[in-house]
């Protein structure tokens, strides 16, 4: 085999992948854990190290959870539509600092406000790990019962947020009260 | 009316593009002259029209026609003039337009500057130009047409989102664009010299003032989207590796591989398979970001699969140009390359490692960039990718080509003696280190090692850049060409941009106090002083606007406006910074919240050396535009001997 063939060999690897992206089905949601439990854990909180933040933390009621980074340009997009969010009050929300170093999230949080109820520090990324964290931002919808409802990834927008987080929490809120 | 006449020029575009395409292309395999005489009226008519349909679409976002869906999605009525027409290419579907127009205007400038071209070569390129409008136009046509009427007719627009309502950001787009699009010359020139079975000394001397050309405005492009970043976020960072940022960087190093590339090739008639590679590879990237990352596929793969069809054609385009493009060059590179003809210490070895280094860098790039989505595809479990991985991967490969460099740029072709360039270097290298840990020590404090190491690769840098020139100054040396002298300034600017970043990195503070009005703040040696705050009303937009004095040592040296602006269609809030720029520092104040009781959260940056990074951008394309400017790519055809003589040695690269 010569050289010159490794290049076009190379790009229809790339394009097998592309294409197997795109044929998923629209509606799919790329996390394994839609409809499961929410991964145990337990992160010091941002605002607060001697406290923790953890998985029962977001149990007894809907909840969101945010994956942020203070590096993260997409957060920093969407950080206002968190604090309209937050300040309708409907959901309590929850975030993951993810990779990032305290006193820069802290600050970030003084600058542009802080929308959360409380923020696990998660440092060394090992907690988004385990909920399949590949990208900042994210956001997470959870169920009373700890159930993972929804995932969004990328910017959150208000949009999205009316259009899919919302309907899915009367959708449960109606399913539970049958 | 007018959206209407824009789509009909643009269509009409379309047709001649595939005129464009066929003529000159079957022509020349087919050694028809006629039919190659085709491509410049087809090319010239094609532009003709396409700057019409942009035209008309420009014309829809300044008379505020919010019946057309892309005028309603990102401009409004109270937005100022400016932004009104940079609104165009904040969406999708009007930054497309923008792009098939710059590569509409390269396609004239190559067509007016070919008249020196053989026919069949010329006719090829502007063929192949031709190709990648016409798929760019059907897309744009069948599925993302920017001239689609709404209804109903919204009272008003939704606003271009404020985060873009800059001057920097206006101009970015388009100077950006210039130079992802300007790559496809250096592609077609690629794919015609395989198709006719030829590449020689001569066409890397056609080829290389296009490719400098383009890396010149992508690299401003990218300063620019840079230097926005660091002010308009609000946040006084000044990179993220985020796609959309990733997706400018690749290009640009394949792009820097590929001019190195070239010089072997004009001088030595060697590296043609990497140059070819590199040529088609440059492009590709180009391609690949403009669509993956503008489709948003990398950011979430909801934005993809939500339109199918768009992705389909996306996908497609890229296999028929890039998979095209990479099988030619399966068939015909491996007649083409040739090794041989140079020793372990020579020119040709610096080239070639540096060409590894920067596309080992883009490799790593775009794997992390494409890390996510494969592990998707694969179902496998999710790794994560964020800043910690880039910079770990980029320093790697960057920090050997930095010292590197300078060694190179004094490295004989063929055969450099080593002991010859170590003689010649070791001042600038004994003066690098030491001046590294005086100046670093003394301005600064200390600092971890690697700040010195960066710091002393930096100042290596600039000093090997400058040794000819300076020397040439006090007129000893050889005799310096435009390409010389722009090779030297482009590498002095990589020093200046290396200092920039090490010092900005390791010894900026960032605090963020709470202050009250008339409270002082010290940060560094300097003092801040919260005098007022005031409501201000701007075009758009409603404004806090605080005064803050900053005096050194009881001495006045700024006045700084931060302020906080609520745009009133998309409510959105944004900060924009109070920033004193100086070249050895920037204080940056930038407005956070009301704390209550007269106070309010101010982020306070002392960033040191930060303005190095973009100056040393400038200095970078500087050296590339002085570069262009060499009389040898204008001469006719040269023969052969004129370059291959004893005075080779001492060429440019």
């Amino acid at each position: 085999m010569n050289r010159f063939i490794v290049p076009i060999i190379g790009f229809a690897i790339l394009v097998i992948f592309l294409l197997i992206e795109l044929n998923r089905d629209p509606t799919f949601v790329p996390s394994p854990l839609i409809g499961k439990q929410i991964p145990a854990f337990s992160l010091p909180r941002l605002e607060d190290p001697d406290q923790t933040l953890s998985d029962a933390d977001l149990r007894g009621k809907f909840s969101v959870v945010n994956v942020w980074a203070t590096w993260c340009s997409g957060c920093r997009q969407e950080h206002p539509v968190l604090n309209r969010i937050a300040a309708q009050g409907q959901v309590p929300l929850y975030s993951l600092n993810w990779k990032d170093e305290a006193e820069r999230a802290k600050s970030w949080l003084q600058q542009f406000g802080d929308p959360y109820v409380a923020t696990g520090f998660d440092g060394d990324g090992r907690v988004a790990i385990d909920w399949g964290v590949y990208g900042a931002p994210e956001t997470f919808l959870i169920a009373p019962d700890g159930t993972i409802l929804f995932r969004h990834i990328s910017p959150m927008t208000m949009d999205i947020w009316e259009n899919e987080f919302l309907p899915r929490i009367a959708a449960a809120r109606s399913g539970a009260a049958k | 009316m007018i959206p209407e006449l824009g789509q009909l020029c643009t269509t009409i575009a379309l047709c001649l593009a595939v005129v464009q395409t066929f003529f000159p292309l079957v022509g020349a395999q087919l050694d028809k002259p006629a039919w190659m005489a085709v491509a410049r009226p087809a090319a010239v008519g094609q532009f003709v029209f396409l700057a019409l349909g942009f035209g008309f679409l420009e014309a829809s976002f300044i008379n505020n026609d919010f019946s057309v869906l892309v005028v309603a999605a990102t401009s409004n009525s109270q937005l100022p003039l400016l932004y009104r027409m940079a609104a165009l290419w904040g969406g999708h579907e009007g930054s497309l337009m923008l792009w098939v127009l710059l590569l509409a205007v390269w396609t004239i400038a190559v067509t007016v500057s070919s008249r020196r071209l053989p026919e069949a070569l010329a006719a090829r390129i502007i063929g192949v130009m031709g190709f990648i409008s016409a798929g760019l136009l059907l897309y744009i046509i069948s599925v993302s047409n920017p001239f689609l009427r709404l209804s109903p007719v919204p009272m008003d627009g939704n606003d271009l989102n404020p985060l873009l309502q800059d001057p920097a950001m206006a101009m970015h787009p388009p100077i950006l664009y210039t130079g992802y699009v300007g790559f496809s010359v250096a592609f077609a020139y690629a794919i015609a010299a395989m198709l006719a079975g030829r590449v020689d000394r001569q066409w890397a001397r056609w080829v290389r003032p296009w490719t400098t050309a383009a890396w010149m405005f992508l690299t401003i492009g990218i300063a620019l989207g840079s230097w926005w970043a660091y002010y308009e976020l609000g946040w006084g960072g000044w990179w993220f590796w985020d796609p959309v940022e990733n997706a400018s960087f690749m290009p640009w190093l394949i792009g820097t591989a590929l001019i190195h590339s070239l010089a072997v090739t004009e001088k030595r008639d060697l590296f043609k398979g990497s140059t070819l590679l590199l040529a088609i590879g440059a492009f590709s990237l180009s391609l690949l970001g403009t669509f993956l990352v503008r489709s948003g596929v990398l950011v979430s793969v909801h934005a993809f699969a939500s339109d199918p069809a768009r992705g389909v054609f996306i996908l497609s385009l890229l296999i028929i140009v890039i998979g095209g493009a990479l099988s030619i060059y399966a068939w015909r590179a491996p007649g083409l390359d040739r090794n041989a003809g140079f020793k372990v210490i020579s020119r040709e070895t610096f080239l070639l490692v540096n060409n590894i280094l920067l596309s080992t860098a883009a490799g790593l790039i775009l794997l992390g960039t494409l890390y996510p989505l494969v592990l998707d595809a694969l179902e496998a479990g999710k790794i994560s990718v964020g800043k910690p991985y880039f910079d770990t991967v980029f320093i790697i490969p960057m920090l050997p080509l930095v010292l590197a460099t300078g060694l190179g740029m004094h490295a004989a072709w063929k055969s450099a003696n080593l002991s010859e360039l170590l003689r010649k270097l070791r001042w600038p290298a004994i003066i690098a280190l030491i001046s590294s840990i005086t100046i670093t020590a003394l301005a600064w404090g200390t600092g971890p090692v690697l700040t010195y190491v960066g710091v002393a690769a930096g100042i290596w840098l600039l000093l090997s850049s400058l040794r000819a020139p300076v020397m040439r100054l006090f007129g000893k040396g050889p005799r310096l060409t435009a390409s010389m002298i722009g090779m030297q300034l482009a590498h002095a600017g990589v020093g200046l941009f290396v200092i920039g970043v090490t010092v900005t990195s390791t010894f900026s503070i960032e605090t963020d106090q709470s202050v009250r009005l008339g409270e002082t703040v010290q940060v560094a040696d300097y003092a801040f002083t919260f005098k007022d705050l005031q409501q201000r009303q701007g075009p758009n937009y409603t404004a806090l606007r605080a005064d803050v004095d900053v005096t050194r040592n009881g001495r006045k040296i700024a006045h700084l406006n931060p302020e906080k602006r609520i745009y009133r269609v998309q409510t959105m809030p944004m900060t924009e910074a109070g920033i004193d720029a100086g070249l050895g520092r920037d204080l940056f104040v930038a407005l956070g919240d009301d704390l209550g009781n007269n106070a309010w959260s101010l982020r306070i940056q002392y960033k040191p050396m930060i303005r190095f990074i973009w100056f040393g951008c400038l200095v970078m394309a500087l050296g590339g535009l002085i570069a262009i400017g060499d009389r040898r790519y204008r001469a006719a055809v040269q023969t052969e001997s004129s370059t291959v003589n004893a005075g080779t040695a001492t060429r440019p690269a």
